[in-house]
């Protein structure tokens, strides 16, 4: 039996009388797409919240690559392989895209209180931004403001900032988000080929890409996690289909 | 290089450099003694500006304590020579390490918070330092203390107004030159893109906090060499070089240079004085008397910087070039 | 053991005072986000309007009163010209613009009123002593301070606490975005709160004038001792402010009167005069310092 990447265990976070997640315990198996869906409302960003290290549970650990990062901050997990790209574009927008993916890429290499030597005269990480863009596609826009880019290749950028580190776990919050039928096509693709080397938790409401990806899904309702399984076992799970998929299931 | 001069904003900069760099020798030939003073603390607020352009501009955090720093610069210096030690290679050392002691303490409490919490803690740290100077009797209380200049055995004469002058211009153009190399260093990257979005740098893996109370040290440290200077400028220090309303001061001439651009605190302190030094006999031309009073008229003209001018004198050198 | 007693009246009064002066700072930056660096200002200008009204009622409690709608009137005035233009800034437009009413304000008294400071004399109906205990004379000015101060907190506390536009006024620090879209007039509502806020500035302003002064920069130093409380309590809470304003009078007297005393058992006389100004000014910031470790948005703020 292969180690999870990241699992949880019996996670639980109030809000005042708000119950907002409900002794959630999932795991991301390395080499899998895991989706997590959900009504609005459901916890979702709260659970991504804690998982990134921006919330403190009120109890139950989180683990990954091996480790309690329960109580680890933020930047400390990243170091450790876990990237996430944000539900509503957070891209560096008085930065061109190569600047924003050059700074990902920094993020990884060695630490940055250097104060005189021109970063952006440093070819590795240059290099390395521009083939990360490459890899999104946005390789001919490397020069362009990331305030000046559409929305989808402001999500483009966003994951190829995610990437930058060369991450063991990809969160993966709604990239789909405001996306056209085509761009979202390209996406399902670009995401689809990352699989092999890294694991990736998807959360997201577009129900096409998450059963044309996802290896495994698991369905969130009211901070409580009511069926893991794969997406045929999810499609036929009766309780999903009463609280979520109702009659759009197929 | 010979590029940026083509462009307005650089052929304007360098002739301004030229014209800083030949002012004792311009000031000899017209006769025009009192300039070469004027000139002299243009410089050095100028390099305060530059320092707290680092935090403010580059950093985009609202300090509003950095008189603070310049104050602890001159009274180190001010309290090493009136106990006795007037040794240049001893004062300004010891004066640039307390401003960033003192800047790692504020940032250490300070940084943790955001908005207007960050604001009102900056000032409220930085009347403490004013208080505390005003209660050192010792060292002259609210009325301040004159003071020998430093020594630097033999090297260099500060009371010589040229000399003194050359050391500072010199110290300005070292100013800018750290301030050019550490706004596209990694640091400077980094910093700028915790300005930009700060949840996106820590998602990016950056420990935001120690980069912002590192660019606060080394902000602090050059706001400390300036008030070093300003202390030998006047051989006197006082109080008021910390007033809350010095560091008001200190913001207005950044905004109104260009804020996080290389030279805007250097325009920004020009047109400080030169706005002060002309609202005067302005005002006393329309009604005889009324030059004593242009703050009426400064202040409303700062609220209209701030609702239409953001961008500054450098705004209206040109658009820039990217980067 | 009077002493005791009579030095925490003062810290009573001076902390009534400085709760009038922080509340409607919090509010401002609790429901608008303003950065209001010349509430100090309208705290100065108060003083100033009563000082021109006594003069012309020949009578201290006309003249008070006239002050109240002046600096209402000037609060409105102030947040329809500028502030309403700074409400979607940022902070430092804010800083900058306020800072320029600072500067404008303080050489407008300079102009109108002189350099040299006013002074507004105690009213004679309370110039006298009141035995709060038997045998314990108290300054009836001060005490009728503490009173004054007391109502006017108690008001506040009903206004927040029991009637419609206090609940849109704690809803509206608590989730400004919310009571737009619940229909609110929010125009209607902010030059309301910085009116309320402008009046009781001035106000504080008025009451402080008999026992402190009324001179060009008055409101300045006091306002940052305000923010103090207000980072100690929490921005946008009214519960707050009275807490550490509470707190700021007794530390801030007691650390005045004490403190030299103290520093004397252990320090030299000399070493101890010396210090203990500088120090008791320390106290009021060091509580802040410690504050912050422990509650990074004050005692009674939001937690983010």
């Amino acid at each position: 039996m292969v180690e999870p990447l990241l699992s949880t265990h019996g996670l639980i976070k109030r809000f005042g009388g708000l119950l907002a997640t409900d002794n959630v315990s999932i795991e991301v198996r390395p080499g899998e797409i895991h989706a997590l869906i959900g009504p609005n409302g459901a916890g979702k960003t709260t659970l991504v919240a804690q998982l990134t290290g921006m919330l403190a549970p009120d109890s139950g650990t989180i683990h990954f690559a091996g480790r309690d990062v329960t109580r680890l901050p933020t930047h400390a997990r990243v170091r450790l392989g876990l990237a996430r790209s944000f539900q509503i574009t957070s891209v560096l927008r008085e930065f061109t895209a190569l600047d924003n993916v050059a700074l990902a890429v920094q993020a990884h290499r060695g630490h940055s209180f250097r104060f005189l030597a021109d970063a952006r005269a440093d070819r590795g990480l240059r290099d390395a931004a521009r083939q990360g863009l490459e890899a999104v596609g946005l390789g001919g826009r490397a020069d362009t403001l990331a305030s000046a880019l559409s929305h989808g290749e402001q999500r483009q950028l966003e994951i190829a900032m995610a990437l930058a580190g060369d991450p063991r776990l990809l969160l993966l919050d709604e990239p789909m988000a405001g996306m056209g039928a085509e761009e979202s096509q390209r996406m399902v693709e670009l995401l689809r080929g990352l699989k092999a080397k890294r694991g990736m938790l998807l959360i997201e409401h577009d129900m096409d890409a998450v059963f044309a990806l996802a290896d495994r899904i698991t369905v969130l309702v009211y901070g409580r996690a009511i069926a893991t399984g794969t997406p045929a076992e999810i499609r036929a799970h009766p309780e999903v289909r009463q609280a979520y998929l109702g009659e759009e299931a197929a | 290089m010979t590029g940026a001069l083509r462009t307005p904003r650089g052929l304007a900069t360098a002739l301004l450099l030229v014209l800083f760099a030949a002012l004792p020798l311009l000031t000899q030939a017209f006769d025009q003694r009192y300039l070469l003073s004027i000139g002299t603390r243009i410089v050095i607020w100028s390099i305060a500006a530059v320092s707290l352009n680092m935090i403010l501009g580059y950093g985009g955090l609202v300090s509003f304590g950095h008189a603070a720093f310049f104050g602890i610069g001159g009274y180190a210096v001010g309290i090493l020579s009136a106990s006795g030690v007037p040794d240049g290679w001893v004062q300004w050392p010891v004066a640039i390490l307390a401003a960033a002691a003192w800047a790692a303490l504020i940032g250490a409490l300070s940084l943790r918070t955001r908005g207007v919490y960050f604001i009102m803690i900056t000032l409220a740290f930085a009347q403490l330092v004013y208080y505390v100077a005003a209660s050192l009797e010792v060292y002259g209380g609210d009325d301040g203390l004159n003071i020998g200049r430093s020594r630097f055995s033999g090297l260099i004469d500060l009371r010589d107004k040229a000399s003194f002058y050359w050391l500072c211009f010199a110290l300005l153009v070292a100013t800018l030159w750290f301030c050019s190399r550490f706004a596209v260093s990694r640091f400077g990257f980094v910093l700028r893109g915790a300005r930009s979005n700060d949840q996106r740098m820590t998602a990016l893996g950056f420990p935001v906090f120690q980069y912002r109370l590192a660019a606060l040290v080394i902000s602090g440290a050059f706001g400390g060499l300036a008030g070093v200077l300003l202390a030998n400028e006047g051989a006197y220090v006082s109080p008021a070089m910390m007033s809350w309303v010095k560091s008001g001061d200190l913001i207005v001439i950044v905004v109104l240079g260009g804020m996080g651009t290389l030279f805007g605190p250097v325009y920004g302190a020009i047109a400080f004085f030169v706005l002060e030094e002309s609202l005067k006999p302005l005002m006393d031309l329309v009604h005889k008397g009324w030059g004593e009073y242009w703050q009426i008229v400064f202040g409303p003209m700062l609220v209209l910087v701030a609702l239409y001018a953001k961008g500054g004198i450098d705004s209206l050198l040109g658009r820039r070039r990217h980067g | 053991m009077d002493y005791l007693l009579i030095q925490t009246l003062n810290g009573v009064q001076l902390g009534l005072l400085m709760f009038l002066l922080a509340a409607g700072l919090t509010l401002t930056f609790g429901i608008m986000d303003l950065v209001n660096l010349a509430h100090g200002s309208l705290y100065m200008m108060g003083a100033y309007l009563a000082w021109t009204f006594i003069g012309w009622t020949d009578s201290f409690v006309l003249g008070v009163l006239l002050s109240l709608p002046a600096t209402f009137l000037l609060g409105v005035v102030v947040e329809a010209v500028v502030m309403r233009r700074l409400y979607a800034r940022d902070h430092l437009d804010q800083v900058l613009a306020t800072f320029g009413l600072i500067l404008f304000f303080n050489e407008l008294v300079r102009a109108v009123w002189g350099p040299a400071g006013k002074s507004i004399a105690v009213p004679a109906f309370l110039g006298h002593t009141v035995e709060i205990l038997p045998g314990v004379p108290y300054p009836a000015y001060r005490f009728a301070l503490i009173v004054a101060g007391g109502v006017v907190a108690i008001l506040l506390a009903w206004l927040v606490t029991r009637t419609r536009m206090g609940m849109v006024i704690r809803a509206g620090a608590s989730n400004r975005r919310m009571i737009a879209a619940l229909g609110v007039n929010i125009e209607l509502l902010f030059s309301l709160v910085f009116g309320l806020g402008a009046v009781f500035a001035g106000l504080a302003g008025v009451m402080a004038a008999p026992i402190a002064s009324v001179k060009i920069g008055m409101g300045d130093d006091i306002l940052i001792l305000a923010f103090v409380i207000i980072v100690i309590g929490g921005i946008g809470s009214i519960k707050g402010a009275f807490v550490a304003a509470m707190m700021v009078g007794q530390i801030d007297i007691f650390g005045r009167t004490y403190l030299p005393d103290l520093l004397k058992t252990f320090l030299s006389p000399a070493a101890a005069s010396g210090a203990a100004p500088a120090l008791s000014q320390m106290m009021v910031y060091i509580v802040m310092a410690g504050v912050l470790v422990w509650r990074p948005t004050g005692l009674f703020g939001q937690r983010s």
